[in-house]
């Protein structure tokens, strides 16, 4: 029974030690979750009275001051889109030669390394190379395709990291078994590893537009306007060599450059790229939960 | 030895077999000139984006490079750009380009940051692993993964709307855009990678170690404090360099909340402006190859470098924990 173990002053000081550092670590994790919980809260909140439909459908109209984000939102599509489409084949096909055909060697550890340090590349100095390299050098101009290609590269590591893992989960016994009915290396990888690994390879590519979605500073000098006015309701109002209107760089113009706006404009615009960004998020993780729980092996 | 491997049952394919079309070749089945053809592009194809990573690193660099160098090398006074804390890149009567207030900004931004950010980060880490289970850390997790998803330009605008009130009514200043408010913003940008990559470095560390630990009577913070915190010291190390390299680089929260004024800052409250900022308002005004835009490259330049050097050793590091 534990009633005949006396307890020593040694052991009540250790408890109330462990109690006490419980209680502190526990809060300063909690600490985490007010700030989201508050400010998405906040900001909902500040933004109800412009959110609408109509927010997202309608231009932005009256220097900025009137009307919803119409030619932002298209524009922050096109712009995922694209560098999606740039970025995923690549970003795919990279963590595939790391995950089946690298050796470990001098080489892996160096390209290891340049994807470390690709996602450390402040966004600015990604701006930088995507001017110097894409406007100027390329000759594309001031275009989405230029601040998709910037923004490409700027996310390729979160594709490559994600997709690793992913790859690397389907375990080696399922490569073995395919080669030794004799498939090729990429006969393997097209046909046993990838449909295996798919839902991984997903929620990377999901977590890359959410990301994208969001950046600002590269898109700055490299494709995206302050303000650019487009045709209501039609998705294909802009065309690749166009510059054009993007969330975030909306948000940031008119935080800081319109001084006169209503109240509730920069937060239902804050709102909007918010809530676009933790939904794909969202999606993500209810992704890869589906996965964990309907793993096979 | 000859005669003993030959009894042996033939050795497991660990491998694909080597591609070759001769027929009936005892190393594998006959393919076709198209499927061998294919196989080879689809293995180049691959290997190109596997080398890409390294290739946009060197081109950031080349093409970042490319645009500064002529006025890096050619008129840029290198002593008055790194030790003068003049910076008037307009000015018509005299041009300075001095970026040590720009630096000082940086460092003071992100090391309070730090003073905010590691503790907590650690903290955080320490309870997600070590102190709490199944839901409750399933939970933490997603919001960690949340809270990194928050754009950039939205931290600022919360710096802006919500944070510069509250610090004006908290500290009774008159403007709150300034040192904390930044730092306020950079912590809690950088906590959620600190958690995600110091977790992963406690659990790197065997169970055996914390088994040990607790047979021997300890209680858990005395295990995580004597066993665990010692032998993932790097692995945390790491982490806190990852962190670090996010604020410095962090250009939109910064340039929105800091009251961007090119000045070496004498307390919290003081605005400053910081490299990425600069790059970020200025870039735009300046006519390209002018010496004020090619100086912005400069800049870039020296961001690139101070990253460039935080992931490496952080690379390091790591590395050195998975030998050692």
């Amino acid at each position: 029974m534990a009633a005949t173990f006396a307890e020593t002053p040694l052991a009540r000081s250790k408890l109330r030690q462990e109690r006490a550092v419980q209680i502190l670590l526990g809060l300063m994790a909690f600490l985490m979750v007010l700030p989201l919980v508050t400010i998405v809260g906040y900001l909902v909140v500040q933004a109800w009275p412009l959110l609408s439909l109509d927010f997202l459908l309608k231009n932005p109209t009256g220097g900025m001051r009137q009307g919803g984000v119409w030619a932002a939102l298209l524009g922050t599509i096109y712009l995922v889109t694209t560098s999606l489409l740039i970025a995923a084949p690549v970003g795919v096909l990279a963590a595939v030669y790391l995950n089946e055909y690298a050796k470990k060697g001098w080489l892996t550890r160096i390209i290891n390394l340049a994807v470390v340090n690709l996602a450390g590349v402040p966004s600015i100095v990604h701006a930088l190379f995507g001017l110097g390299a894409f406007v100027l050098f390329a000759g594309m101009g001031r275009s989405i395709l230029a601040a998709s290609l910037t923004l490409a590269i700027m996310t390729l590591p979160v594709i490559i990291a994600s997709t690793r893992e992913a790859l690397a989960s389907v375990p080696m016994s399922f490569r073995e078994a395919c080669w030794n009915v004799g498939a090729t290396r990429w006969q393997t990888i097209k046909g046993i590893v990838l449909p295996n690994s798919i839902s991984g390879i997903l929620t990377g590519v999901i977590l890359q537009v959410s990301r994208t979605a969001g950046e600002t500073a590269p898109i700055m000098f490299t494709g995206a306007v302050f303000f650019k006015r487009i045709e209501e309701g039609n998705p294909f109002a802009y065309s690749l060599s166009d510059q054009c209107m993007a969330l975030s760089m909306h948000l940031f113009t008119i935080t800081t450059q319109v001084t006169d706006a209503p109240k509730a404009l920069p937060y239902a615009t804050a709102v909007t790229l918010l809530g676009t960004v933790l939904l794909v998020n969202a999606l993500a993780i209810g992704l890869r939960v589906r996965l964990r729980a309907r793993k096979k092996w | 030895m000859g005669e003993q491997a030959m009894n042996l049952p033939p050795a497991p394919v660990v491998g694909p077999r080597p591609l070759s079309a001769s027929a009936g070749s005892p190393r594998g089945p006959r393919r076709s000139r198209f499927a061998l053809a294919s196989e080879r592009v689809f293995e180049w194809v691959i290997r190109l984006c596997g080398i890409s990573a390294i290739l946009f690193v060197f081109g950031i660099f080349f093409f970042v490079l490319r645009e500064g160098v002529g006025f890096l090398f050619g008129g840029l006074n290198l002593v008055q750009f790194l030790f003068s804390t003049e910076w008037y890149p307009t000015s018509v009567a005299n041009v300075r380009y001095g970026v040590l207030a720009l630096i000082a900004g940086t460092f003071s931004v992100t090391g309070l940051a730090m003073l905010i950010a590691v503790p907590f980060g650690l903290g955080a880490a320490i309870f997600v692993s070590e102190f709490c289970g199944g839901r409750v850390r399933e939970t933490l997790k997603i919001v960690i993964e949340l809270l990194a998803a928050i754009p950039s330009v939205v931290w600022g605008f919360i710096g802006i709307s919500v944070m510069n009130p509250l610090i004006q009514e908290i500290f009774h200043v008159p403007v709150g855009l300034n040192v904390l408010n930044g730092a306020l913003l950079l912590a809690l940008m950088s906590v959620p990678i600190m958690v995600s990559i110091g977790e992963d470095a406690l659990k790197a560390v065997p169970d055996s170690f914390r088994e040990a630990s607790l047979a021997m009577g300890a209680t858990r913070w005395q295990t995580v404090r004597r066993v665990l915190l010692p032998a993932a010291k790097n692995g945390l190390l790491a982490a806190v360099l990852l962190g670090v390299g996010r604020a410095v680089g962090e250009t939109m929260a910064v340039l929105m909340a800091t009251g961007h004024a090119v000045n070496i800052p004498k307390s919290p409250f003081d605005p400053v402006r910081t490299l990425t900022a600069t790059i970020a308002a200025e870039l735009g005004e300046a006519s390209v190859g002018s010496n004020h835009y090619q100086v912005l490259f400069v800049i870039g330049i020296l961001l690139f470098s101070i990253t460039f050097a935080v992931n490496l050793v952080a690379d390091l590091i790591v590395k050195g924990t998975a030998k050692g």
